[in-house]
């Protein structure tokens, strides 16, 4: 199924804003199997400067999730989720995220393109806290493989012919 | 922000101590509930295979995060990291054992930029693959 390009500029909006907590960004680092202590230890983390203890730098995309669930299930968007792998991913950061932090993710359809067989659908999403404050932009690229079940190159493949997917 | 490493001691073409990283079924199960990122290709063989791909995937991100330990490490300080972007250039295919596969990650400074921050270059290696290309972080030093 084609992603519909009439959404290009479309806003997702979390239903409700992000509380960053000390718990959820200790599961999230256990996850990732990183050991920091500015992640767990607040007096660590307050000796490098910050207010409590801080996210990893790819926490957001716990926020970023959120938008591509609403994307997700968007009638009007078109996408199939299981034939959605990751094509390239960024953060920019004004500061880093940490404990305390309450925010809100603005998710912008950015782009949407066709490379050989597949879409390409980017995603930009915008964090900011619910002061005003911008904290990070994540951009992120999704390709949606098309057509694989009917015998087109599995991802590995196509991966290797266009330089991008997972 | 307190990173370890100072912008002085470091030279385009510094290069920062290769690592490798684990990656098995249990961790994207965790890194799953982690992030919310429940799509099946990355923990159900039946529905990867049926898209087409060679078998459970790792998430990107999971990649994304363990090459970032390698920059976050050295500098010292997570919140020395001030853009990361990377580019899935192959997905990391994890078998149901007790090994799964393995990640390979490596960088060299790139660049000296101003207010003390470097340009990092990241390659992370899988199965034979290059899972990250043309992938970089701007980390600020001491």
């Amino acid at each position: 199924m084609a992603i519909n390009r009439d959404l290009v500029g479309r806003e997702y909006r979390s239903p409700q804003p992000y509380e960053v907590t000390r718990g959820k960004i200790r599961e999230f680092a256990e996850a990732i199997g990183d050991t920091s202590p500015v992640y767990t230890d607040t007096a660590t983390a307050r000796s490098h400067g910050y207010p409590d203890v801080i996210a990893p730098p790819t926490f957001p995309v716990i926020m970023g999730m959120e938008g591509m669930s609403q994307a997700v299930v968007d009638p009007e968007l078109g996408l199939d989720f299981s034939m959605v792998v990751h094509g390239d991913q960024s953060f920019a950061y004004r500061r880093p995220l940490h404990a305390g932090d309450v925010v809100e993710t603005v998710t912008r359809v950015a782009s949407v393109s066709a490379l050989g067989g597949n879409e390409l659908l980017t995603l930009e999403s915008e964090m900011r806290t619910v002061e005003g404050e911008h904290v990070v932009t994540a951009v992120n690229m999704l390709v949606v493989r098309g057509g694989a079940a009917a015998g087109a190159p599995a991802a590995s493949t196509a991966a290797a012919q266009e330089g991008s997917a997972v | 922000m307190t990173a370890a490493i100072a912008y002085s001691d470091v030279e385009v073409g510094t290069e920062i101590p290769e690592r490798a990283f684990p990656v098995r079924r249990v961790d994207l199960v965790r890194y799953a509930g982690a992030s919310g990122d429940f799509n099946p290709i990355h923990w159900s063989e039946r529905t990867a295979k049926s898209v087409g791909l060679p078998n459970v995937i790792a998430h990107g991100m999971f990649t994304m995060a363990q090459a970032g330990r390698l920059v976050t490490d050295w500098a010292g300080d997570p919140g020395a990291l001030v853009e990361y972007k990377v580019r899935f250039s192959a997905p990391v295919v994890v078998p149901d054992d007790d090994t799964g596969a393995e990640v390979t990650v490596s960088g060299v400074v790139k660049e000296k930029l101003d207010g003390n921050r470097v340009r990092i270059a990241l390659t992370a290696r899988s199965g034979g693959a290059k899972v990250l290309a043309r992938s970089t972080a701007v980390v600020r030093l001491a």
